[in-house]
């Protein structure tokens, strides 16, 4: 595949080549297809959604992306590396975060913390965990354990588990999955000064539109396995006549759209 | 948010075995032990009470088998060194299903933590929670039946050093079937040692087997070292045959149960299983 290189939104201008770069890819299991044959190359510093219905298969590609999972056919590469195989090149300057994979629920916030910062090789391990301590708003819950905690904290930990090693990319299954309205959008805040701060690259998936228009630059629409259409929000809504993404998505999940654009297959970058 | 700068080496090469990764690991699983005291004593009461148990069948069967009478700590230090084996393999097996139980395994396969400083973490919290294990009941010994099981000496820490590595091996596989098969294959922890401690020889000698059986036995480790610890009370000589038989064994075990659990790991990311790991 060429490399591709574009200006990003970082504060320095460089040019560096994508971050994600996904080619032909495929993914069954026991004959059933959960990706079906996707392409796409996600830029720096971007915010890249990944929208579907259940069983779409945003999971399954999150899950190739990070390497817990060996693609069928087809090539994942991140940062440049060829997942899963190379991964260990790469895991160190990426992180990830669900509400659908726990942190060990017997011990204490600071222990779990403490623990990931020492298999990120992080220098200043109280250093940097009193610093996310400081911008997640920690304190009150840091001594007690995890499992403990309400489903708002419970995010914010597993956030700052995420931020540690303060990584180039992020993937985040349905962040704010669960959370009342206020912690939602008190999340979501984060990730944007996050992103504006650092210049990191954030890949989503979220079934909440409203989070994805407020913070993707752009939107990968799936749906049995396939990248069905793709654009920025805003051009998604314009092109498919419609108000807003919820009905959009509504539009591809049923498959009663009159305008489906890029189909899969496409190989256009997408990103900031 | 002043302070959400990327640092410049956070892409850094990563070193290919990272002792302090190795740690992290560990001290994942010495602040639940350091916290729970229900936990400590668990892993200290069943040797204590089998200690106590065989403690008495060997006051009972000094006046009645001359063959015990030989060797009044044979029954003793045998139940103590099955518990060295028996615990060797629930110190890897149960440390590597709770991080299922916890739903933790992506987590810690997203982190660069590699596979072998897994198992290597896996290997010393076994011997960490061996020792908690073992070392009271060998005390108990003393004052309850007046057998100072470190009167074996040397012999004593090669017999548990090759039982410790056994234990492992099978803890091992254990840990790789179980996450092939998911948590419903949990009680192989239990059940996996105990198939074979028949042909392990503990309290008797291998020669009692059927024929056939004393291949099998005479394949692991553990009946060539007990049958070693036999040697060393009975006869007062250590066995170099048995013990070189063990070593090899074991080096050979070690090897392929490795082997097993890297295989099962690539079938997991084939299979999807470390993301859908959990109770």
């Amino acid at each position: 595949m060429p490399l591709r290189f574009s200006k990003v939104s970082q504060p320095h201008g460089w040019f560096i080549r994508p971050v994600i770069e996904v080619s032909n890819l495929y993914k069954s299991f026991n004959g059933v297809q959960a990706v079906n044959g996707i392409s796409f190359v996600i830029k720096a510093g971007s915010t890249v959604a990944l929208l579907g219905g259940n069983g779409a298969g945003k999971t399954t590609t999150i899950s190739m992306l990070l390497g817990l999972l060996s693609p069928t056919k087809g090539e994942v590469k991140v940062l440049g590396a060829r997942m899963p195989d190379e991964r260990h090149k790469v895991l160190g300057c990426m992180n990830f975060s669900s509400p659908y994979v726990d942190l060990p629920k017997r011990l204490k916030v600071w222990e779990n913390l403490t623990i990931y910062a020492h298999l990120y090789g992080i220098r200043d391990v109280k250093g940097r965990i009193a610093e996310l301590v400081e911008d997640l708003e920690l304190g009150a819950f840091l001594k007690r354990p995890f499992g403990d905690l309400s489903a708002g904290q419970k995010t914010r930990v597993a956030l700052a588990k995420s931020l540690l090693n303060a990584p180039k990319l992020m993937l985040m299954d349905e962040p704010t999955a669960s959370l009342d309205p206020d912690t939602g959008d008190w999340v979501r805040g984060y990730l944007e000064r996050y992103r504006e701060r650092t210049g990191a690259t954030i890949l989503l998936a979220s079934h909440n539109m409203a989070e994805v228009e407020r913070l993707a630059d752009q939107v990968l629409m799936m749906r049995e396995g396939k990248i069905v259409d793709q654009g920025s929000p805003t051009d998604l809504i314009h092109r498919h006549g419609r108000d807003n993404l919820e009905q959009v998505f509504l539009d591809i999940a049923r498959g009663t759209s009159a305008d489906q654009g890029p189909q899969d297959g496409s190989q256009e970058g997408v990103g900031a | 948010m002043n302070k959400m700068q990327i640092p410049d080496d956070v892409c850094a090469p990563q070193p290919k075995f990272s002792l302090r990764r190795v740690f992290a690991l560990m001290l994942r699983h010495l602040y639940v032990l350091r916290r729970s005291w229900p936990r400590l004593l668990e892993l200290a009461y069943w040797p204590m009470i089998q200690m106590i148990l065989w403690g008495f069948m060997t006051k009972f069967f000094m006046g009645h088998s001359t063959w015990v009478a030989e060797a009044a700590g044979v029954l003793i230090s045998a139940v103590l060194l099955w518990d060295v084996l028996f615990r060797a393999n629930l110190g890897v097996s149960l440390p590597f299903i709770e991080e299922m139980w916890s739903r933790n395994l992506a987590q810690l396969f997203v982190s660069p933590l590699r596979d072998s400083e897994l198992i290597t973490s896996l290997i010393l919290m076994s011997l960490v929670r061996t020792l908690i294990s073992v070392t009271p009941a060998a005390f108990l010994a003393m004052p309850f039946y007046d057998v100072w099981v470190f009167e074996l000496g040397l012999p004593l820490l090669a017999f548990f050093t090759n039982l410790l590595i056994f234990g492992t091996v099978i803890g091992i596989t254990v840990s790789a079937l179980i996450l092939r098969y998911g948590l419903g294959a949990e009680s192989l922890c239990w059940l996996g040692i105990f198939l074979l401690a028949p042909v392990s020889a503990i309290y008797y000698p291998v020669d009692i087997l059927p024929g056939w059986l004393q291949v099998v036995a005479l394949a692991l480790p553990s009946a060539h070292t007990f049958e070693g610890m036999r040697g060393v009370l009975f006869d007062g000589v250590f066995a170099w045959d048995h013990f070189f038989w063990a070593v090899g064994s074991n080096a050979v075990l070690l090897t392929l149960a490795v082997l097993f659990f890297l295989h099962m790991m690539k079938m997991a990311r084939v299979k999807g299983l470390l993301m859908q790991q959990g109770e």
